[in-house]
């Protein structure tokens, strides 16, 4: 057997689309005979690319009314599924709002959850998922029977368009969520960003506590912008407050992907690892010489960053 | 409200982290055999609950926590904080539980405990599934926050800050709810002489599976609805070239860019 059916819930931060979405719609298409999206909000403006990456409907809970997506989604997949329609497979991205989603959901329909994969078979019954940093694949699969829900890690497929037209939108209704449903969202704050995003840039700069202060992740930034990259950030830096949690890699934060990674005085504790491990290069500065970091490292200096960086800093401002 | 009666979900984990993590050859899952410690994610989740008590106006932290072997010793760690007692689930035929059925128990014995507010660390640091809370609060009918960064009590409801991928959200949620922490909200004091002699004669009260009214073929391996098939080493990243610093260095790092031709 393998999946005939998959549900694909689509992520959203705002009115945008998170990239992971079209990640995990291309690998249903490429495994699953039919897919469908489900979300929340208005999906007429993006049942186009939805559609492109090959689901052929876009099922939406409408407007939450400041109310979380958790309660919402997960109460009305549960109660299509109670209603006979169940799909082989719910995938959902391993970001807020999919982990609350599936969370609530496995307890409404008492289906367990995979969470943190990496891979999917190609039948699509059987998870890889990367344990100890990285270092080992553990392979996992559900038993029994009910949908498979899979939280899945953001790049771990590459989105592609499968030439597919417009999903059909429709409108799922949301059942009665009594107190689940009663968290409200009173105001939304973006932090101000420049440069590109810290998941899309080809070059990724990290620092961590080597750095020794707060102020010196002025180093980061600058190093950054002259590579036209991102700033990014261990979650040691982003706890101390240094830097907003946005900036944070590794297993909670963001899975990066780019052509170069920089990590500056970062130890390279598995939790860091497994967000920047796939990075095409790493270059690593830390001045101990034991420092698991180098063990992934491409070009790894030892050396004291608050030395390295203004130098080559300086030497980058030089080039022009 | 002038009494709150909080309950904090502690994990009681191994000693060390994933590189000294070992997995148990046939079952493949973690082994939870030696001496367990209060996982390091909780703590936080305990210095947020004894504050928020404060806040309140007065208040009770509950510890709950389900671990094999009778363990205390991460309980009595984070009742030497300030915690008022512990409920502990241990019983052999939770060996093996996958998060859903974890979080049936859990849900259980929190229920006993009639909270008005039910604090866990986002992930665990060995399990990090990281759905556990929200199982939590969908098993017991009640609102969640996760990924919270910052509370407050505010009369019959809570103010929390809720990380988003572009900042965070403001979201107000009525008591009782469930509320993820992140590491960092709050500064995890250390217990003092004092608190680690009181955490002596609190009290843990310890169920069995049968004391919550579960059916023990609903938890544990019998109730676990997914199988770990195996484990086998990942593709290795080689090390590559490393360069002790004289100097010079930041050259390096400028021909490697040029050779990507990211420069
Ligand atoms: C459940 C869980 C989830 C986690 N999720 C994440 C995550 O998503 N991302 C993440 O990053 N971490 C995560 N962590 C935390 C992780 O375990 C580490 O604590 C963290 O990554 C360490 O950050 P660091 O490397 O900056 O600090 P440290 O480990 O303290 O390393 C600092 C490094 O700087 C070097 N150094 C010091 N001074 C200098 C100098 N002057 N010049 C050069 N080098 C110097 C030191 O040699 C050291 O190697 C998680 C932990 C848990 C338990
Ligand atoms: N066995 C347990 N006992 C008490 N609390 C737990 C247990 N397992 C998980 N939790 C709580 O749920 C959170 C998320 O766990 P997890 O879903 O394993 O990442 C943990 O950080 C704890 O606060």
């Amino acid at each position: 057997m393998a999946l005939n059916s998959v549900w694909v819930v689509v992520d959203r931060s705002g009115d945008k689309v998170a990239s992971v979405a079209f990640e995990l719609l291309t690998k249903a298409h490429e495994i699953a005979g039919s897919v469908e999206a489900v979300t929340w909000g208005d999906a007429s403006g993006i049942a186009d690319r939805v559609g492109a990456h090959g689901a052929s409907a876009i099922h939406t809970v409408g407007d939450l009314g400041g109310g979380l997506p958790g309660p919402a989604v997960a109460a009305a997949m549960a109660a299509r599924i109670a209603a006979g329609s169940a799909p082989d497979a719910i995938f959902l991205a391993q970001s807020y709002d999919g982990r609350d989603i599936a969370g609530r959901l496995s307890a409404r329909i008492d289906r367990p959850v995979l969470t943190n994969v990496v891979n999917l078979s190609d039948d699509g019954l059987a998870t890889e998922h990367a344990i100890f940093g990285g270092t080992e694949i553990l392979n996992a699969r559900f038993t029994g029977s009910g949908p498979a829900i899979y939280v899945i890690r953001a790049k771990s497929f590459a989105p592609e368009e499968s030439g597919g037209g417009a999903a059909v939108v429709d409108t799922w209704e949301v059942p009665d969520l009594g107190a689940a449903g009663a968290a409200r969202v009173v105001s939304s704050h973006a932090e101000e960003t420049e440069g590109p995003k810290l998941d899309e840039a080809a070059v990724v700069v990290s620092g961590g506590r080597g750095l020794g202060d707060a102020d010196s992740y002025k180093l980061i930034v600058d190093l950054a912008k002259l590579l036209k990259g991102a700033p990014g950030a261990s979650r040691a830096i982003v706890d101390a407050g240094w830097v907003p949690y946005s900036h944070q890699v590794g297993q909670t934060g963001k899975t990066v992907k780019p052509t170069v990674y920089i990590a500056c005085g970062i130890s390279g504790a598995t939790q860091h690892m497994v967000g920047m491990k796939s990075a095409k290069n790493i270059i690593a500065v830390n001045k101990d010489q034991e420092a698991p970091i180098f063990s992934i490292s491409d070009l790894g200096i030892v050396g004291d960053v608050k030395k390295v960086l203004p130098q080559l800093i300086e030497a980058l401002q030089k080039r022009g | 409200m002038d009494f709150m009666n909080v309950v904090v979900c502690v994990k009681q984990i191994p000693d060390g982290d994933q590189s000294t993590y070992k997995l148990d050859p046939t079952s493949h899952n973690l082994v939870r055999d030696g001496k367990l410690i209060l996982d390091d994610s909780d703590s936080y989740g305990v210095e947020m609950g004894l504050q928020l008590a404060e806040q309140a106006g007065g208040g009770e932290v509950t510890l709950v926590s389900m671990a094999p072997n009778s363990e205390t010793s991460g309980l009595r760690t984070a009742l030497a904080m300030g915690a008022a007692r512990a409920i502990l689930v241990s019983d052999a035929a939770l060996a093996g539980s996958d998060a859903l059925s974890t979080a049936k128990v859990l849900a259980a014995a929190i229920k006993r405990a009639g909270p008005d507010l039910v604090i866990t660390a986002t992930e665990s640091s060995d399990g990090y599934t990281g759905t556990i809370p929200v199982q939590i609060a969908e098993l017991l009918g009640m609102p969640s926050v996760t990924f919270s960064k910052k509370v407050t009590v505010n009369g019959d409801k809570v103010t929390v800050e809720r990380q988003t991928e572009e900042g965070y959200d403001e979201v107000e949620v009525p008591l009782p709810a469930v509320i993820s922490v992140t590491a960092g909200v709050v500064e995890p004091r250390y217990p003092s002489f004092k608190g680690i002699m009181a955490a002596k004669g609190k009290p843990v009260e310890e169920l069995k599976v049968a004391d919550l009214g579960l059916d023990a073929a609903s938890v544990g391996a019998a109730g676990a609805g997914q199988e770990i098939t195996s484990v086998v080493p990942a593709e290795a990243r080689k090390a590559g070239e490393i360069v002790v610093d004289e100097g010079d260095a930041y050259q390096q790092i400028i021909n490697y860019l040029e050779q990507l031709k990211v420069i």
